[in-house]
């Protein structure tokens, strides 16, 4: 049925061949630094191990001390900060591209805000445990982005506006924070601030499964709406002469993008800025337009990576610090720059 | 096979203000048909419709008899193309990327790119001269490049009824003509129905088989350009005094507007408040 007459697509296969090289070569350098990254938390610390060593313990066949430290101490640690990077970095990412916003983020607009503050409410009010303070943290991201998106509902959803809706919610969410804190009892305080900062020691691995979980029912679905991503990218006009529903897309992919957030703040708190800047961080690296999705993920697992070991290995003896720290430090001076650059031309990433 | 897309006594607007009320409208198959009319007076809210951008707050639009709204997204996007007026792509992409995204509605679930794809898209990029642009980024294009650009995503689209908001606004006359011909050669050699809103009444009595006329929501003349566009129509569509001159490039008629200081040498009654000789000579120049 087609009207078109065919031809040489030579040169445009050609090309998608070059891309497709490009994006598999970055994937493969992201995997590597991953693995290197990965092998240097495992292996170093306190009590370092040679590289045989490790693999012998991973095998399962250390001493009882090397297993106690590499598999039951740093091996959890690790696992989740890349599965929580890898959560905030596709939540970031499907912000940012259904609402066409690089300042969607679920960090930006009080999603993980309002994480924050319901286990900020539930730690220091209710005086909830751990695996409380979690629910309550994931029902409160839940909460806040019903509230946007119900407030910046004009019989659609745009961007900009869930955007500055959003902001304003955060600072609402962090004034109720400022108060709780401030109503607190000192000890109380630190251990909710030590929260607020996010940070994956302490992992365990039932907050481990929640979140492999909540990333193995959801990966599919990002997977089978890439199209429908791609083609939202274009406008909703645009999205809806190719056949895409953009509201409906764009409700389906907030509920994902907020559940991801939702998860990964619940386990680990609210990491800073790395929903931010995963996948703008990606694009630029593969230099495209287009999704990007698995490069922003493994961004994202290698920024939470780098930034525990670097928590736990930046000062001295035996202080540490929480990741959020670190992450926060490689994230504000991107938004800067963001800022700055978007100023220029008028648009942002 | 040729499908019939019309508009059923439909009423559109936004926040339940309807622009355009009532209204029939039939796409005439293998035509180009450009929709005239003032600023407001509904002719991208009827594009909307068409191509179910915007619900019909009251009767249907309908593809070959059947509702719009009830068949599936994808089957109408490979029917019906709509090319926005302002459209928007992400930053950073490329040429190809952006022309290839119009095969979506052409795939299946996993989105298996084809060898045909590739040679609809080529296709596509040679009928619309943007072959050499295909690794460029889009946002380094000129204007006219990249309005070729869009509609070379919307040809990859492949529609056998293809609909444009404006695709010469913003181009200067030379980039106007060439999106023209581009599309009329498009329309007789593929057979494809055009139908656009056009700002330019002379290039819109030039290319359209069959004009529309809007004036507030309403159709008030439908037909040839020679039929249609008369110094009456123009009046009460444009509140505008024109003369209508046969086009001496190729015969359609051609709208040469008056304004309030011109042609009044060919007015026999001029208004009392007219100017003194000596400024109306002087505004002369200057207009």
């Amino acid at each position: 049925m087609t009207t078109l007459q065919r031809a040489d697509a030579t040169p445009l296969a050609h090309a998608r061949a070059q891309r497709g090289l490009r994006n598999r070569s970055v994937v493969l350098v992201l995997l590597a630094a991953l693995v290197v990254v990965a092998a240097f938390s495992l292996a170093v610390g306190a009590y370092s191990l040679s590289v045989p060593d490790l693999l012998r313990t991973l095998t399962g066949q250390g001493s009882q001390g090397e297993n106690f430290i590499v598999l039951s101490l740093r091996l959890p640690r690790l696992t989740l900060a890349v599965l929580v990077g890898v959560a905030f970095a596709l939540s970031g990412a499907l912000f940012q591209t259904v609402l066409r916003n690089p300042l969607a983020s679920p960090d930006i607009i009080g999603v993980t805000g309002g994480a924050s503050a319901a286990a900020v409410f539930s730690m220091l009010i209710l005086g909830f445990g751990s695996v409380a303070t979690s629910l309550a943290a994931f029902a409160g991201a839940i909460i806040v982005a019903c509230a946007i998106y119900l407030l910046a509902w004009r019989g659609g959803v745009v961007g900009y506006r869930f955007v500055l809706i959003g902001v304003g919610v955060a600072f609402m969410v962090q004034g109720v924070l400022g108060y709780l804190l401030s109503r607190a009892d000192l000890n109380d305080a630190q251990g909710a601030l030590l929260w607020l900062v996010g940070s994956v020691s302490g992992a365990r691995w039932q907050d481990i499964a929640v979140v492999a979980l909540v990333l193995f029912v959801l990966l599919p679905v990002i997977r089978l709406a890439d199209g429908r991503l791609q083609a939202l990218q274009l406008g909703d006009d645009l999205a809806a002469s190719l056949g895409v529903g953009a509201e409906r897309t764009r409700l389906l992919l907030l509920v994902v993008a907020v559940a991801l957030a939702a998860t990964a703040t619940a386990a680990v708190g609210p990491l800073a800025f790395v929903a931010f800047v995963a996948a703008p961080i990606a694009r630029r690296v593969l230099g495209t337009g287009g999704l990007a999705l698995v490069p922003a993920a493994l961004v994202g697992a290698l920024i939470t990576a780098v930034a525990d070991f670097t928590a736990q290995h930046l000062l001295p003896g035996q202080l540490e610090l929480p990741a959020g720290i670190i992450t926060g430090a490689i994230g504000a001076p991107y938004l800067l720059w963001l800022l700055a650059t978007s100023n220029k031309t008028g648009k942002g990433a | 096979m040729t499908h019939q897309l019309r508009a059923e006594g439909i009423t559109l607007g936004y926040d339940h203000t309807p622009i355009i009320d009532g209204l029939d409208f039939e796409v005439i198959p293998g035509a180009i048909t450009v929709i005239v009319g003032a600023n407001a007076s509904g002719k991208s809210t009827l594009l909307k419709g068409l191509s179910r951008l915007i619900k019909p707050d009251a009767g249907q639009v309908t593809l070959g008899g059947r509702n719009i709204a009830a068949l599936p997204g994808k089957k109408v996007a490979t029917v019906v193309g709509l090319l926005p007026q302002q459209p928007i792509a992400p930053d950073g992409i490329t040429v190809a990327d952006l022309v290839g995204r119009g095969r979506y509605p052409h795939q299946g679930w996993f989105r298996q790119w084809s060898s045909t794809d590739d040679e609809i898209v080529a296709a596509a990029m040679a009928a619309t001269n943007t072959e050499q642009l295909a690794a460029r980024h889009l946002e380094d294009l000129s204007g006219g490049q990249r309005q070729r650009v869009w509609i070379a995503m919307a040809l990859a689209q492949d529609p056998e009824i293809l609909l444009l908001d404006e695709p010469t606004t913003f181009l200067d006359v030379t980039h106007q003509i060439e999106v023209l011909d581009l599309l009329l050669e498009r329309n007789r050699q593929h057979g494809t129905t055009v139908v656009m809103v056009l700002h330019d009444l002379n290039l819109a009595a030039r290319y359209a088989d069959h004009l529309v006329v809007m004036r507030a929501g309403k159709i008030i003349a439908t037909g040839a350009p020679a039929d249609t566009l008369t110094a009456e129509i123009v009046r009460s569509a444009f509140d505008l005094e024109a003369r209508i001159v046969p086009d001496p490039v190729c015969g359609a008629p051609m709208v040469v507007p008056i304004g309030r200081f011109h042609g009044r040498a060919a007015d026999p009654d001029p208004a009392p408040a007219d100017p003194a000789p000596a400024t109306r000579s002087r505004l002369h120049q200057q207009v």
